[in-house]
């Protein structure tokens, strides 16, 4: 393991131990931050495609998809063990579907098409009122884990650590695929995608496999969030839905896998406490912080601190 | 916001640790779960409301009605010597962020009571947290019959009536005044309230008139601007009643296009939320359309239970906001009320001493308050006793805007979901003869 990995490593880990630290000590913030981080892994996944240079304006489908799913199927099968893997299914198995049609557009085709079926099923969800009582959205009972049932602190708890530890392995995970040949190929196709061709890469397949790594990331996501609120609505499949997903990727920045989570944290804190400042106004706060990032810091969150590091004479360890 | 909030003992270590890591100066550290038996030095209320959103038209007056009638409890004293104090939220950026507010309310801002909310996906999801964090909840405008049908809750009541009551009575209304009517069609906003209302109607319908003619049902997209296809197929399907349970900027647009085509003088139209728009569209809206109010709302009840409180309030509001009230500021006028009898009852009951969060929570199990216009019954589901007001518009030199003349009260018990029952079950019992054994109707008198 190089020595740059190894101090990515720790400083995941020290992130994490902060998340838990600030989650133990100011009680109310455990749930904002579960949220934050589910988003986060769901931006992981727009962070690949974004490595293609292609902007994903739908991928609260596959939040959305996700959490329905575990909505559906928590009632029967009420363990977060078994509701994780079936939401990622449903939304790796949608998302193979329907990237085999949109792998073949790029850009704003790419991203309306993308908005257009995110829509599509957002309308499902309030037309098939029977089923999925509208926009009142349905209720999921206590989850369990690992078959014990747990009370609802520490149920909590444990929603805060299975999110923390897909974090740590999706991002794990993206960190080790964006450096392999697959990952190459998706900077390779924002670069110039006929070379890639040329090469003998079909870029189609190298977006389809991104594509439906983000669909399963977003799935996961998706779960942990209807886990944690307990409560589902059609609102999570609506385009505001997914341009939250966009802005929290512009905001954490697209240079490294950090990026998402840090600006999962910023949108989310900066929201809540937006909100409790200025209840009638939150929006103007956040829409500035957005405008500051865009106009004065192009590589978001995660490119200020890099900069600023590397700023620092003594920062060497961070180059 | 966060200089006058206060710190729980115990929790100044906290503080000084988030502010160590650099969360800061916006950080507020609350109390653990655990009922305080203490009197506080202020009553702190977590308020939810749309600020912002299509939904702020119901919102926004809420919210001032609440400011008010907080000013005018804090210049008598507060609430047994406490002085009371407002914290909004906005539920408008949708429910997975308002959980996080309803918690930050109980564990930050460690409010003693919270009045939730104006959507109904709100209270679905914020009463079982009430049970879960202990607060005491008032569901303050909500129209849901799905809470207190489907579970209990000790922790959360309902200061106001629910869906089931605000559709039936506009029903009822409509048998009694147009009883020979053959067809209905229907235009609702597509989403949960629009289509549980047709749900309730519909069902009601055919258990008290069978065989009326559905001659279209029309969910055009919540917060449409357009209603031109649905007008000119209404203009070719001519129903003999037309029903609308949209508000809002939908109700004012569908209202003002129905007018400019003639639909009003083709069929008769039934509006159980229209009070809250008369105002907005004015004299657009003809005479002869059937309107209410979610509830006994309007400032001219024509037998308010104190009619001095009435005309104080509607006075009052008119002087600092320049507008009418319409039924959500009635709806915050009750959980205000509520909660003062609440705490009131709940003092008593300990021989003067403040109560805990349960204590209180157990208060209003059952309790009687004043609404503005009468008396709600708090049921032991929780579910609130409201009585039902129903008119017909009438155009008067008085106002710039329609009145409503012909005005039935009808009694909230008559026809309020029995406890126990879910609403759509109970309604195909309902007995063909209901219609006729309604109050009689009162005329206006300007």
């Amino acid at each position: 393991m190089s020595r740059r990995a190894l101090l990515e490593l720790v400083a995941a880990l020290a992130a994490a131990a902060i998340v838990l630290l600030v989650a133990a000590l100011v009680p109310w913030l455990r749930f904002v931050l579960t949220i934050a981080i589910a988003k986060g892994i769901a931006v992981l996944g727009i962070l690949l495609l974004l490595r293609a240079g292609q902007v994903s304006f739908g991928h609260a489908l596959y939040v959305a998809l996700a959490a329905y799913a575990a909505a559906f199927a928590a009632p029967r099968m009420p363990e977060a063990l078994l509701l994780l893997p079936l939401g990622a299914l449903v939304s790796g198995a949608v998302g193979l579907v329907v990237g085999l049609f949109v792998v073949r557009y790029r850009e704003i085709f790419f991203g309306m098409l993308n908005l257009a079926l995110s829509m599509v099923f957002y309308s499902v969800l309030e037309k098939f009122y029977a089923l999925t009582h509208g926009t009142d959205g349905i209720r999921l009972p206590a989850i369990r884990y690992v078959g014990t049932a747990l009370g609802p602190e520490e149920a909590g708890w444990a929603t805060l650590a299975v999110a923390i530890l897909l974090a740590l392995g999706f991002g794990a995970f993206v960190r080790v695929y964006l450096l392999s040949p697959m990952g190459e190929a998706l900077s390779a196709m924002k670069t110039r995608e006929t070379r890639l061709e040329f090469m003998g890469i079909p870029a189609r397949r190298v977006l389809l496999a991104a594509y439906v790594l983000s669909a399963v990331m977003a799935g996961c996501g998706g779960v942990i969030i209807a886990m944690t609120t307990r409560h589902v609505t059609p609102a999570l499949a609506y385009w505001t839905a997914s341009g939250e997903l966009v802005f929290i990727a512009i905001l954490g920045g697209a240079g490294s896998v950090f990026g998402p989570f840090l600006g999962a944290f910023g949108y989310e804190l900066t929201r809540t406490y937006a909100a409790a400042l200025v209840a009638d106004a939150w929006q103007m706060i956040l829409g500035i912080v957005l405008l500051g990032v865009i106009l004065f810091a192009p590589g978001g969150l995660w490119g200020m601190g890099r900069s600023a590091l590397r700023r620092r004479p003594a920062g060497e360890g961070a180059a | 916001m966060a200089g006058d909030v206060r710190f729980a003992p115990g929790s100044l270590t906290r503080r000084a640790a988030l502010g160590a890591l650099g969360v800061g100066s916006l950080a507020l550290a609350g109390r653990s779960v655990q009922a305080q038996a203490a009197k506080p030095s202020e009553l702190k209320v977590g308020i939810a409301t749309y600020l912002s959103g299509p939904a702020s038209v119901f919102g926004v007056p809420g919210r001032q009605a609440a400011e008010m009638l907080f000013d005018e409890i804090n210049a008598e004293g507060g609430i047994a010597g406490v002085k009371v104090r407002p914290i909004f939220v906005d539920e408008g950026p949708g429910v997975d962020h308002f959980v996080g507010e309803y918690r930050r309310l109980v564990q930050s801002e460690n409010v003693n009571i919270i009045f939730s909310a104006i959507s109904s996906a709100d209270c679905l999801a914020c009463t079982p947290l009430a049970d879960e964090l202990k607060r005491p909840t008032l569901l303050w405008d909500c129209g849901t019959q799905r809470i207190f049908e489907d579970a209990r809750y000790q922790y959360a009541v309902r200061t106001q009536g629910n869906a089931t009551p605000e559709v039936l009575a506009a029903l009822l209304y409509v048998l009694r005044a147009k009883p020979d009517f053959r067809s209905i069609a229907v235009v609702n906003q597509d989403y949960a309230w629009g289509r549980d209302s047709w749900a309730i109607w519909k069902t009601a319908m055919d258990t008290l008139k069978p065989g009326v003619r559905v001659a279209a049902e029309f969910f055009p997209r919540f917060g449409a601007t357009d209603f031109s296809t649905e007008v000119t197929r209404l203009l070719a399907l001519r129903p003999d009643v037309i029903l609308t349970t949209s508000w809002g900027g939908d109700l004012d647009a569908f209202i003002r296009q129905s007018a400019e085509r003639r639909l009003f003088e083709r069929s008769t139209f039934v509006m159980p939320l229209a009070e809250s728009s008369l105002e907005r569209v004015g004299k657009t809206l003809p005479a002869g359309v059937i309107v209410g109010g979610r509830g006994d709302h309007w400032f001219g009840h024509p037998s308010p239970k104190d009619p001095a409180l009435l005309a104080r309030f509607t006075e009052n509001y008119r002087k600092r906001f320049s507008t009418w009230p319409i039924y959500p500021t009635h709806h915050m006028a009750q959980a205000v009320f509520a909660m003062k009898a609440g705490y009131e009852k709940a003092i008593k009951a300990k021989g003067g001493g403040w109560p805990t969060d349960a204590e209180l929570a157990a208060a209003f199990q059952g309790l009687e308050f004043p609404s503005l216009t009468g008396t709600i019954k708090i049921r032991e589901d929780g579910q609130g006793l409201e009585d039902q007001l129903i008119g017909t518009t009438v155009h008067t030199d008085k106002y710039p805007f329609p009145v409503l003349t012909d005005m039935v009260v009808f009694k909230a018990a008559d026809i309020t979901t029995p406890v126990g029952q879910k609403s759509l079950d109970w309604l195909k019992t309902l007995s063909p003869d209901m219609p006729g054994k309604m109050p009689a109707p009162v005329p206006y008198r300007g």
